[in-house]
């Protein structure tokens, strides 16, 4: 015969407190005790748009067999900032083909040039720094040398150039990394509360790290989320309009 | 003795094989000297890669000088162990004549306990003890001295009938008040593990119950035991699931007084452990509300994720309860309506609405749906709202404010789905 006991709530609050480090303390403990407040500090993340991709380029007359086109595999910021106020590192793990197929690519612009032939998938691994986030985050890109759209002569003048958008969110930023960062052209942060004491950060020091004067800068996509917010609200409303008739018919059966 | 001369074909046809049948030879032919050829054999026939065992690492043999004398003698010894002069003969090796210094090698192995011996003003001052006699006390610390506190052993030699336990009290107590009285000063024995721990008879003899219940259990109190725990592990999983849900259902919840908390926490609570509801109009309403909130409690967990994942998570939340047919629907809308599958410029916004967007296109299916089925319902049966098909349904839409009360919601959301013809 067995006395089992289950325990009570404490032992959930100790559950969820043991995954927090010290920083974060803060937010974790106002989550489970004062649940009015989860809402401010809730929506407190900060979230790096990003835009990452690969763009290549034939070589025209001085590609040989094996290296006929020069392609570039890069993380930048949306709009072209420097992200290594967020970023430490950024790993390009490459086709076992190439020697060295883990690059490992220290500071801005991060990103990495090769030559070669084939197409393949790259993984890419960002390292952040150690008060940001100490996972890492894993993104996969194909490489591609060969337009899918123009099917035609090779030009050395234009790249195929293929580039993902995207958000690295943080849901729960420490503080250190909030102080450092909320003022970043390369970080959205929302708007703070003003009961939220940021200790003060040294300034970033203005190291060129941003991409705008990038070479290749002119190929680089402008991703607008005006285009989609129209479409969507438009959808949206189509679909409303649907569902208003459609209930307006349902009652009409109840009725 | 070739094949190939019987075949007639040429000898020299491949240089490698002959080597391969020359090796072989060669191999066993050599016998490494040292070892017996059967030994060297257990090893496969071949040498070991690396040495197992760095030879300068074995003690060697002490090669005393040639010129020593060593001569072994019969000789008699004294040991200190002993309490008597008893004098006895052994073998001794004996170096140039000399024979061995230092003590039987032997005595270093016949320890004692220290018992504490305390005198009768002792006793009278510290000790005294309804239930023991000095008498007693006195025995019993004598069996402790012969025994080295082999407690088991003293009871059985106790002349009272005294349990184990009783014996062990009486003399860690008196062991302690000595130390204490002897003590100059209380802060010099507090260190001691005697009076840092005192024994405690009553948890000893509970702890020994219980070990002896645990021992012996039979087999079928084993399986009870066990399927019991892991009722109650499940429970236990359970309860830190709903939680993680409730908590994430209150950050996302408007409700800022404490009162509107309260009332949320309740049917919450109510509705995610068990299939029974208790409030028909709520209940519905949480399912799609907790996988949505889990999935965003499950997304802040996380110390960093992309947009798009969190899209893809929020989105399978959404659609956790529809079936595959449906959500190929959602998406075939979508494409009508030249919206991309997935935003080609994720950002908080265009994900939030993407999200809505969806959502509002299941309501619509359902709501089609419920149409068609209504349609052919009136046409076919009497209104008896049971036999819907949308039941399932049902705990998506937040639009509904007809549910009748009579149908059970605690059904399988997947299982209907194959069954209806849409």
């Amino acid at each position: 015969m067995a006395r089992v006991s289950i325990p009570t709530d404490q032992n959930d609050a100790a559950v969820e407190q043991s995954d927090s480090t010290p920083p974060h303390q803060m937010i974790e403990i106002e989550d489970e005790e004062n649940k009015s407040s989860t809402k401010k500090i809730k929506d407190l993340e900060i979230c790096v748009p990003i835009a990452y991709g690969t763009i290549s380029f034939w070589l025209g007359k001085k590609a040989t067999e094996t290296q006929s086109h020069m392609w570039t595999v890069y993380v930048r910021g949306a709009t072209n900032e420097d992200l290594s106020a967020v970023i430490k590192k950024v790993v390009f793990q490459l086709h076992p083909s190439f020697s060295n197929a883990m690059r490992v690519v220290e500071s801005p612009p991060f990103e990495l040039t090769e030559r070669g032939w084939g197409e393949f998938e790259i993984a890419i691994s960002i390292f952040f720094h150690n008060d940001v986030c100490e996972k890492q985050l894993d993104l996969f890109h194909p490489l591609k040398l060969y337009s899918e759209v123009e099917h035609g002569p090779l030009s050395t003048k234009k790249p195929v150039i293929v580039e993902s958008y995207d958000e690295i969110v943080f849901p729960n930023p420490s503080d250190k990394f909030l102080a450092r960062v909320h003022n970043h052209p390369s970080v959205i942060v929302p708007r703070l509360p003003l009961t939220l004491n940021l200790p003060h950060a040294p300034m970033e020091d203005t190291r060129r790290g941003d991409t705008k004067d990038h070479p290749h800068g002119q190929w680089f996509n402008r991703f607008s989320e005006a285009d989609e917010l129209l479409k969507l609200a438009e959808a949206r409303q189509q679909v409303q309009n649907h569902i208003v008739k459609l209930k307006r018919r349902l009652s009409m059966l109840e009725g | 003795m070739d094949a190939k001369d019987i075949l007639g074909l040429p000898k020299i046809s491949l240089p490698v094989s002959q080597e391969k049948k020359s090796r072989p030879q060669k191999d066993s032919q050599r016998k490494p000297d040292g070892i017996s050829r059967e030994v060297y054999a257990l090893t496969g026939g071949v040498a070991p890669l690396m040495p197992s065992i760095d030879v300068n690492q074995l003690k060697k043999r002490q090669q005393q000088p040639e010129n020593e004398k060593i001569t072994w003698e019969w000789l008699s010894f004294t040991n200190s162990a002993r309490k008597d002069d008893l004098k006895l003969y052994h073998w001794v090796r004996v170096v140039n004549g000399t024979p061995p210094s230092g003590d039987y090698s032997f005595a270093k192995y016949n320890k004692y306990v220290d018992v504490i011996k305390y005198t009768d003003e002792e006793y009278e001052k510290h000790l005294t003890d309804p239930s023991w006699t000095k008498e007693e006390t006195d025995q019993l610390f004598d069996l402790c001295e012969r025994f080295d506190l082999r407690f088991v052993v003293i009871a059985d030699r106790f002349p009272s009938t005294r349990s184990v336990e009783e014996l062990k009290n009486r003399y860690y107590s008196v062991s302690r008040a000595i130390l204490i009285a002897r003590a100059p000063s209380p802060a010099d024995v507090s260190g001691h593990p005697l009076v840092k721990e005192p024994y405690n008879i009553s948890q000893e003899i509970d702890r020994k119950r219980a070990l002896s219940m645990v021992l012996s259990q039979t087999k079928q109190q084993e399986r009870k035991d066990a399927e019991i725990l892991s009722e109650a592990k499940k429970i236990m999983e359970s309860r830190m699931a709903a939680k993680a849900a409730q908590d994430a259902e209150l950050a996302v919840t408007s409700n800022t007084s404490p009162e509107g908390m309260e009332k949320t926490t309740a049917p919450v609570e109510t509705a995610s452990p068990s299939n029974i509801q208790a409030t028909s109009g709520v209940a519905p309403l949480m399912s799609m509300a907790d996988n949505a909130a889990a999935a965003a409690a499950s997304l802040r967990m996380l110390r960093v994720y992309l947009r798009t994942y969190a899209l893809d998570q929020m989105v399978q939340a959404a659609s956790s309860s529809a079936g595959l047919r449906t959500i190929k629907r959602v998406e075939q809308f979508l494409q009508e309506l030249k919206v991309n599958l997935k935003p080609k410029v994720p950002t908080k916004a265009v994900c939030a609405e993407h999200l809505e967007l969806r959502k509002e296109i299941l309501t619509l299916l359902n709501l089609q749906k419920l149409l068609q089925s209504k349609e052919e319902g009136s046409s076919h049966r009497e209104g008896s709202y049971t036999e819907t098909p949308d039941t399932p349904k049902r705990g998506i839409d937040q639009d509904r404010s007809f549910i009748p009360d009579s149908v059970s919601f605690g059904e399988r959301v997947g299982k209907r789905d194959q069954k209806r013809k849409w």
